[in-house]
């Protein structure tokens, strides 16, 4: 008989798990020899393994570094007693190349501080765990830097002891806050230093201006065009409401950019004439014309296809159609042929004697096909919210704009985090492309280098190379999405 | 009775039904393409009102007072919120929305922003309250849903109960002039019934005008000061809880008591 009475009297207190279960035994028997067919499978995949490295590791590890070419490095092969490696001279000939292309060397400073700032500028944007002082130490850090490679002169000197003041002084800073009493400092209005972000809108500008060069006031005046609409929004909005606001908010930065910057430019260049050289287009290449194609187009598009997955979503018939017909044209359309417009087509439409410079026109059909697939992702993003967050919304008297700022996108956009960074790695990959309308990017390069006598026959080296280059990037991106989406995890824990 | 007995003494000494008009739907109709879910709809509600909405699943009962905060459209009639008609005038919806608060069956919580940013959200960017006392505000309110030691958590970290005394803070946040409730208790666990219901409770004994779709009818006979029956999107019968319990009219509501008390 079973016994269906039971009365507890003794809780059962919390146990250690069992020694089988935990430690790196435990964590091998659960993962790698889980049963006879799993354990197989660990040994025939760590044999396979074993054997590409067997293959690999011998090639890679060649003492080529000093050939000076191909026939010299196989010589050198020779020497080392090996059958066969790989020649890595090439690489140390033309690494400065596969970087810059053929910007000129004297100027290369130029893009590398781009480079560099670039991480400055980003870093406010993408983390939130760096103190503001910190991210300011970087940029004088950086700029502090750049001066020991600038050409000597008195201007650099005099930039070199205030940057290093300043950098003394916010190292000082650094070292006296201290992290867990800042908060209520900050809390009871302590000083604190301007946020970092207002240098990352500055460095939109400074960009283009550090790697094309020309006077000062080009990137001031775009900058200045962007305030003009800020301006017009502020005084139409009152007057004419707020959409009439908004389109001249649109309009007037179109307008000054278009037919007066260049006049304000001239102008202010003619009184006081300071700039940088400029440097053609054509001379770009390598790395930096694929991470100036790819970066300006991943920040372009992200807002452009937040616009229009939101157009696509909108019950306004226009606007819907016109996001629609726009997403689904570019969509269907391979980014080679929208590159092949760009360079040869585009032209015949302009109107003689224009000159409308090929990076900037690859970057806007690289940054046009990538907001297409984005504005797919967000809608994703958009569509896997419950109907209930936009009730929500509506229900607390947000508006249309707050409740997609503060309710709607945030949320879709953490949603689709997985497929936006996608989008940025494939457009970023497929920066290579240009190298078809004959842009030199790292794999364009590649065949002019082989072009040479010294290297013809190198293929590997070059190959490798450049994916190297190229998975750095995308793995830190990809790394940065996971740990985006661990960050913006709110369920537990 | 089904749900849960309301075993407190409701205090009435602050529920005062003035004859101030809150709410006026005059012949409102709405239908959902050819489907009429709303048949001549003919409410009033003064201040400090305390309406209880039954009915069966379908009959209309969420999609009414959904139409009040205009989460639904109405096609013809008039809804009068507080001296404003909603049409599809924006603005006027807006300012509605802002004065009338709603508590969802699902919470419909904002899973990213902490307890507190979800209480100073619409005060702060609608109301356009300093943080600061929008913080204040808020923490008073959560005092009184009893979680104060809540706020920095995210509402997927709380329970059900929890999450639903937070929507309730939320809205009480925005100062309303009218509370909707559409079927709060109706997600959650028999414990977490009663902590929201003794909420709402509290929130009558202080004269708030409450329009309440539920199923809870022990809070219906002990709070309530008019409960309406629909069926068929239509008004059935209302009547004072005492009355409508005891002495129901229609044929329509006798079987729907019987089958739920």
């Amino acid at each position: 008989m079973t016994q269906t009475s039971y009365v507890r009297t003794e809780m059962v207190p919390q146990k250690a798990p069992p020694a089988s279960s935990a430690g790196v035994i435990g964590w091998m028997r659960a993962n790698l020899f889980d049963g006879w067919m799993n354990s197989i499978l660990t040994v025939i995949s760590l044999v396979f393994i074993g054997w590409v490295l067997i293959l690999a590791v011998p090639w890679i590890w060649s003492p080529t570094w000093n050939g000076t070419s191909l026939q010299d490095c196989r010589e050198l092969i020779e020497v080392a007693g090996k059958q066969q490696g790989a020649c890595w001279g090439v690489i140390n000939e033309r690494w400065p190349q596969m970087l810059f292309g053929f910007y000129p060397e004297e100027l290369r400073i130029r893009p590398s501080l781009a480079f560099f700032l670039l991480f400055v500028a980003l870093i406010p944007v993408l983390f939130n765990m760096i103190s503001r002082r910190m991210n300011w130490l970087l940029l004088v850090l950086v700029l502090f830097g750049a001066t020991f490679f600038a050409e000597a002169s008195v201007l650099v000197t005099l930039a070199k002891i205030v940057l290093g003041i300043t950098l003394v002084y916010l190292a000082y800073t650094v070292f006296s806050t201290n992290a867990d009493t800042r908060a209520e400092e900050i809390a009871a209005g302590a000083n604190r230093l301007p946020n970092p972000l207002y240098f990352s809108a500055i460095y939109l500008f400074l960009m283009p201006w550090l790697l094309w060069g020309g006077p000062i006031w080009a990137p001031i005046g775009a900058a200045l065009g962007l305030g003009l609409g800020w301006l017009a929004y502020r005084l139409l909005a009152p007057v004419i409401g707020n959409l009439g606001a908004v389109i001249a908010a649109f309009l007037v930065p179109v307008v000054w950019w278009l037919f007066l910057n260049g006049f304000f430019i001239s102008a202010m260049s003619a009184v006081i004439p300071v700039g940088l050289e400029p440097v053609d287009s054509r001379l770009f290449g390598g790395l930096l014309l694929s991470v100036t194609i790819g970066v300006t187009a991943i920040v372009i598009s992200l807002p452009l296809g937040i616009v229009l997955a939101l157009g696509r979503q909108s019950d306004l018939l226009i606007v819907k159609s016109l996001s629609v017909m726009f997403i689904e044209f570019i969509r269907g359309v391979p980014l080679i042929t929208l590159l092949f417009v760009a360079s040869v087509l585009l032209n015949i439409f302009m109107p003689p004697g224009t000159n409308f410079d090929i990076i900037l026109r690859v970057i806007i059909m690289a940054t046009l096909f990538a907001s297409a697939y984005m504005a797919e992702v967000v809608r994703g993003g958009l569509a896997a919210l419950p109907r209930g967050q936009y009730e929500a919304a509506d229900a607390l008297g947000l508006d249309y704009w707050k409740s997609q700022r503060l309710i709607i996108m945030p949320q879709a956009l953490k949603i689709s985090i997985p497929g936006i960074v996608s989008t940025f790695i494939g457009l970023f990959k497929d920066t290579t492309l240009v190298s078809i309308i004959g842009l030199l990017d790292p794999l364009g390069l590649s065949n002019a280098i082989r072009a040479d006598a010294a290297w013809t026959g190198i293929v590997w080296e070059l190959y490798g190379f450049t994916a190297l280059l190229f998975f750095i990037f995308t793995f830190s991106m990809s790394r940065y999405s996971m740990y985006l989406e661990r960050r913006l995890r709110t369920d537990h824990g | 009775m089904p749900a849960q007995e309301i075993e407190r003494e409701v205090d009435h000494s602050h529920m005062h039904v003035s004859d101030t008009l809150a709410i006026e739907i005059v012949g409102m109709n709405k239908w959902y393409g050819q489907f009429h879910v709303l048949r001549d709809i003919d409410l009033t509600v003064y201040e400090g009102e305390r309406i209880v909405i039954c009915g069966p699943s379908g009959s209309g009962k969420s999609t009414l007072i959904r139409c009040i905060n205009r989460l639904e459209e109405h096609q013809a009639g008039q809804i009068i919120v507080d001296g404003t008609e909603l049409s599809s005038d924006l603005k006027n919806v807006d300012k509605v929305r802002s004065e009338v608060g709603m508590v969802f069956q699902h919470f419909n919580l904002f899973p990213h922003l902490t307890v507190l940013d979800n209480l100073t959200l619409a005060p702060i960017w609608v109301r356009k309250t300093p943080r600061k006392e929008a913080e204040d505000i808020a923490m008073q309110y959560l005092e009184k849903v009893k979680i104060p030691e809540q706020a920095l958590k995210f509402p997927g970290q709380l329970s059900g109960g929890q999450q639903q005394r937070v929507a309730i803070a939320r809205s009480l946040c925005m100062k309303p002039k009218i509370m909707l409730f559409d079927e709060p208790t109706s997600a959650l666990d028999p414990e977490m019934i009663k902590e929201v219901l003794d909420t709402m409770i509290e929130l009558a004994e202080e004269g708030m005008t409450m329009l309440v779709v539920t199923h809870e009818m022990g809070f219906a006979e002990k709070v309530a000061n008019r409960v309406i029956f629909m069926d068929d999107g239509q008004i059935v019968e209302q009547n004072e809880p005492v009355e409508f319990f005891n002495n129901p009219q229609s044929d329509r509501t006798k079987l729907f008591l019987s089958q739920i008390l």
